[in-house]
């Protein structure tokens, strides 16, 4: 600890604390630009400077120096820094007034207008007038992508652009080239960023150099209704703030959670929105002679009832739950299909290695993602983490560049944005692994806290294999996890989903009981004609022309590959419009909030589920989401504990790892093929419809 | 004045041989083994004693500089490195080419001192990119002391030193100390922010120290004939010969070696040939290369040269690159051309250097022609305030003084301007209001 007197307060802070952390720590407030928390400092901007004692006799930037720069006074006074003096207040409104000179005054006309570091600050630390006569600088605008639009008249070279692609996107494609008044911000070949981080630099930028491409123009953030809510487009489950007005959601925005996304996005939940509007389901749709008819709730649900009826009942009925899909739903579906007395539910990807017996740290990340940078080794299995989970991948990076973690990877040979020891794609490295061979093998044998990340594309092989592989794949990730070195209260072994509905349906057992078959059985069911009734709650990403004759009910929000399969489409509400319990891939209980209202007469699904259960005669006993919660509490104490984990055990690893292994053969790779494609409301952005055609190299840039 | 016999370059204009056989003849590379053997803190003090101030402008004592270096290494296995900045740009300056072309081995002898007695087996030297010639001769002599196995392993001194030689591009920034370490690691030329100085954190992360390329070639010279006789040199506090290079409306401009504390008449009288038009055609000066505040005639004919005597001036020696300006001199134009050269030169990292600058050159335009308003003398030196001290490096002080020298000593003259420029204007306004008004 070291003291330092703060404009005559004497605070006591860790020796590592720069002036500005400790300025805070004393209630003084220091305006700053190009200081970020989470990126390096680069005390360019100099808004931050203070006056100290026991230092050089100039302003200094606070945000560089050390307190344990300053040195005490002669008889061990503690070293005096000062934020409110004359020569503070001289030296920030100089700084304000440089920075003003070039900077348009377009405030009016310019989207980060209400939201602007400068503006803001420049009413705080600025003077009235412009004493600067001359003309003003002229940039050309650059472009960089579909998402960001440039405006670099703007631009006050913070670099905080440049320094948040380079450390926390890794990628190397933003820079400030030129000299002196004649810098400027570029991707220099001006071509789209390939990050899937890009959009972050939008919030970074503290002015309105970098804005939104597709929000530009639409609203101003003072007529935006804020609701805090959870991201769903992976299993990460970031935290959110979705803005709205009326009835549009007009922007989404990250919220700052340092156990999931700190406070960084992807671009698929930031830019997201515009599928929202698109191919929305709006009103029921019942099948008539081949063609979908619009229909009313009545009609829809009589439908169904006959369909029902006609079938055989009991088993020949099924449910497969999307990616998409929150607990509630999954419960209300799961609560009907008892009720018509099916077991055939199931919320897991075609041929998926995770067993309904398996305990709960068999299929959660079990040692959380902010624990990923405590972790000495890392080995990623059949999972592009970069796609199927940004935040993960960036977490990794940070962990990466911090501690050198040596990181190995069986799977597909992506660019990761970390560098890594490529073991190859097929099961034998991973034997070869738990035998402790090569190099990574021995690292892993030493190692106190190994992380293994088992990706989807590892544990689910498709309709083609058996699922023997996947469950091979955990009990050898659960050896290496728990192996000889390994701590012993430390859980290394991490099942990285790549859907936000997967660990929710799971907890309630939205899995195969009874009889019931799984996900691809049930589709070859039914092609089989064995199959009479289907429920797809959101599921898209099944072969939908694989269902035979079956009579398929969708219940979902896009016009998708389900719906257009469907004899029947209730409509439902989308993620932003209703209130949802998700459970991350951590395992940790989230909720969404609702934002706006679903369109035309959509329904939030568990109510869709209870109306047609009264329909059939069979209703469930809850009426509200306050009774379906109780219920759900009730049988799922741990789901009631929003934002914790209910951790699995280190032991139910270790009985995993016992589990004799008889797969001699298999391939790893990634699932996910498009990142900016995976779920029904991405295929309905035309935003992330451009993003995908860009990175798969269809189109060329724009300008 | 300087006697023959102390002279330390006896070839700064390149008569005699300025390889390896002509530096030996001239006491290079002579005692350089005794020296080595009695060790560093040896040196340390000798270089102490010597009184010896850095030659790159800032004065700062050399061998205090030295003792900012780790005792044995980081500590922790990081090699200690000297750096020598040969990245001569500043305008008026040219005594830094002239060791590397004509008394290359001055250089290479002393960096190897240095390097003893920094305990840093390595020195690289960032030329500056314009300098063709001086590379190609500074390159060869760094060869021939390898093969006379003068330096590199295993060499007769018994002290492993490399010398590494790497070319600039030609940027100014890149002379500044941690710009330099900046570029010769290969990115953009761009200071660091201090702390951690470079003494604890700076060529490839390891303690590094920056010198002057004449403060280095010094250091030889000052161990075989004693620091006292470098002392004995000069004033108390501004010891020792000085390079000083003299352009400008002299009768002969020169660069030559003289004791510090002669007088600026003497020097111009001995050296220069007298002002052109003589003392009384004299305007004013700049005596320590372009970031300096100019001097009015009246005040520097008599003023000492040296880092006490000029700041007594109201100026600085800096590295003793005097300009003179007779009275044919546009004093307005002449530092508009400084603050052109500042403009183009920032790096353009922090905002007070990279707005100020092209703000400052834009009104000095201006005045000129007198095409401003008399109150806008006091906003440019307010502005002028605002950029010194408030940057990362010191180019923007550098930047602000010719201005503030300008104004502090020639106010009457721009005043005079904008009232010409107002006489002469018509009642349709050729003297444009204030676009804030």
């Amino acid at each position: 600890m070291a003291s330092i007197k703060v404009d005559g307060q004497l605070v006591e802070v860790p020796d590592y604390y720069t002036l500005m952390q400790a300025a805070e720590a004393a209630g003084a407030e220091i305006p700053r630009f190009c200081y970020h928390e989470r990126l390096s400092v680069a005390g360019n901007c100099r808004m931050c400077l203070v006056e100290v004692k026991g230092g050089p006799p100039k302003p200094q930037a606070s945000c560089a120096m050390n307190v344990k720069d300053l040195r005490p006074g002669p008889n061990g006074e503690p070293p005096e820094m000062f934020t409110n003096t004359p020569m503070v207040k001289k030296a920030r409104e100089g700084v304000m007034e440089f920075l003003l000179i070039n900077h348009p005054l377009d405030c009016p006309i310019c989207d980060q207008g209400g939201e602007c570091d400068l503006q803001d600050q420049a009413m705080a630390y600025g003077v009235d007038t412009s004493r600067y006569a001359e003309n003003k600088r002229a940039v050309e605008d650059k472009y960089l992508g579909p998402l960001v639009k440039t405006s670099m008249n703007r631009c006050i070279h913070c670099t905080r652009c440049v320094r948040f692609t380079t450390e926390v996107a890794g990628i190397t494609e933003m820079g400030l080239t030129g000299r002196g008044e004649d810098a400027e911000i570029t991707s220099y070949l001006e071509r789209a960023l390939t990050s899937e981080l890009q959009g972050n630099v939008i919030d970074l930028c503290p002015v309105g150099a970098l804005t939104s491409k597709p929000y530009a123009f639409h609203a101003r953030p003072w007529e935006l209704n804020k609701t805090e809510s959870i991201d769903v487009m992976d299993a990460v489950g970031s935290a959110i703030r979705v803005d709205s007005r009326g009835r549009e959601v007009m922007r989404i925005l990250p919220r700052v959670n340092e156990a999931i996304n700190e406070e960084w996005i992807s671009d698929k939940t930031r830019f997201i929105w515009d599928g929202l509007k698109s191919q929305r389901l709006d009103r029921p749709y019942v099948r008539h002679n081949g063609k979908l008819k619009p229909a009313s709730w009545d009609e829809a649900f009589a439908a169904i009832a006959r369909a029902l009826k006609a079938s055989g009942g009991g088993n020949k009925v099924g449910a497969i739950a999307g990616d998409l899909a929150a607990v509630e739903d999954m419960y209300a579906l799961k609560a009907l299909m008892t009720a018509l007395g099916s077991g055939m539910t199931d919320c897991r990807p075609a041929m998926s290695g995770i067993d309904p017996s398996m305990p709960r740290s068999a299929y959660i990340f079990n040692p959380t993602i902010a624990g990923i940078e405590d972790a000495d080794a890392i080995l990623i299995i059949g999972a592009n983490p970069r796609k199927e989970a940004a935040l993960v991948n960036a977490r990794i990076r940070k962990a990466w560049r911090a501690r050198g973690t040596p990181i190995a990877v069986i799977g597909d040979q992506a660019d990761l944005t970390y560098g890594y020891e490529y073991l190859g794609n097929s099961l034998s490295a991973l034997v070869d692994l738990v035998a402790r061979k090569g190099s990574f093998g021995e690292i892993l044998a030493k190692a106190v806290r190994p992380l293994i990340i088992v990706g989807e594309g590892a544990v689910s092989h498709g309709a083609a294999h058996s699922k023997q592989i996947g469950r091979d794949v955990i009990a050898m990730a659960a050896k290496l996890a728990t192996g000889s070195g390994a701590s012993e209260d430390w859980n290394g072994f991490a099942l990285l989903h790549n859907a936000a509905s997967r660990v929710g349906g799971l907890d309630i057992g939205f899995v195969p009981h009874d009889g019931g078959v799984c996900s691809a059985d049930q589709v070859g069911l039914a092609g089989k004609g064995e199959l009479d009734v289907l429920f797809l709650l959101g599921a898209d990403e099944y072969d939908m022309n694989a269902m035979g004759k079956a009579f398929v009910v969708y219940v979902g929000t896009h016009g998708d590959a389900g719906a257009h399969r469907a004899d029947v489409i209730l409509p439902s509400a989308a993620y932003t419009e209703k209130s949802g319990t998700y459970v991350n891939t951590e395992g940790r209980v989230q909720m969404t909030e609702r934002a706006v209202f679903p369109p035309g007469e959509a329904k939030e699904d568990w109510a869709i589920i209870r109306a047609l259960s009264a329909v059939l005669g069979k209703p469930l006993p809850f009426n509200s989401l306050t009774g379906l919660r109780a219920a759900i509490y009730a049988e799922y104490p741990h789901l009631a504990r929003i934002d914790q984990i209910a951790a699995g055990s280190v032991a139910d690893v270790r009985r995993l790892a016992g589990a004799a292994t008889k797969s001699t053969a298999a391939s790893f790779t990634s699932p996910v093929k498009d990142f900016y494609l995976t779920n029904p409301i991405a295929r309905a952005s035309a935003t992330m419809g451009e993003c995908a055609a860009l990175a798969a190299g269809l189109k060329q840039a724009a300008e | 004045m300087l006697a023959d016999q102390d002279r330390i370059f006896t070839n700064l204009y390149g008569q005699g041989d300025w390889g390896l056989e002509g530096a030996k003849s001239r006491g290079a590379w002579q005692d350089t083994a005794t020296f080595i053997e009695r060790g560093r803190d040896w040196i340390v003090n000798e270089v102490k004693g010597s009184g010896l101030r850095g030659r790159g402008g800032a004065g700062f004592p050399t061998a205090l500089k030295w003792t900012f270096m780790p005792k044995d290494g980081a500590g922790d296995g990081r090699p200690s490195q000297l750096l020598v900045n040969a990245d001569e740009s500043e305008p008026g300056t040219c005594k830094d080419r002239d060791i590397l072309r004509h008394d290359p081995h001055k250089l290479v002898e002393g960096c190897l001192l240095a390097g003893r007695a920094m305990g840093a087996h390595i020195a690289y030297v960032y030329i500056r990119g314009e300098f063709i010639r001086e590379r190609h001769h500074f390159e060869a002599a760094v060869q021939q002391a390898y093969d006379a196995r003068l330096i590199g392993k295993n060499n007769i001194h018994g002290w492993d030193f490399d010398i590494v030689v790497h070319h600039g591009a030609g940027a100014y920034i890149c002379g500044e100390e941690t710009a330099m370490i900046e570029s010769l690691e290969g990115k953009k030329g761009q200071p660091r922010l201090k702390p951690p100085f470079p003494a604890a954190m700076g060529v490839y992360g390891n303690p590094t120290t920056v010198n002057n390329v004449e403060s280095i070639a010094v250091v030889p010279e000052i161990l075989r004939r004693g620091g006292a006789w470098f002392a004995g040199i000069g004033r108390p506090n501004n010891t020792g010969t000085k390079l000083m290079c003299v352009s400008g409306h002299v009768n002969k401009p020169a660069t030559f070696e003289e004791a510090m504390g002669v007088t600026f008449e003497e020097i111009i009288e001995k050296h220069c040939g007298g002002i052109r038009g003589g003392w009384d055609n004299l305007l004013a000066v700049i005596p320590g290369g372009a970031s300096v505040p100019c001097v009015p005639a009246e005040k520097i004919r008599h003023a000492i040269m040296d880092f006490d005597g000029l700041k007594e001036a109201g100026s600085s020696l800096g590295t003793a690159a005097v300009i003179v300006m007779d009275k044919s001199t546009d004093i307005i134009k002449a530092i508009w051309r400084l603050s052109a050269f500042y403009k183009h030169e920032s790096c353009g990292q922090c905002t007070p250097c990279r707005e100020g600058t092209g703000w400052m050159m834009r009104v000095m335009e201006r005045m000129v022609e007198g095409r401003a308003q008399k109150r806008e003398i006091d906003m440019l030196f307010e502005v002028t305030k605002q950029i010194e001290g408030h940057t990362i490096c010191a180019l923007g002080d550098a930047a602000a003084w010719p201005i503030q020298g300008l104004i502090r000593n020639f106010r009457p003259v721009i005043e005079a301007r904008i009232d010409a420029y107002t006489y002469s204007s018509t009642s349709d306004g050729a003297v444009p209001s204030m676009a804030a008004e």
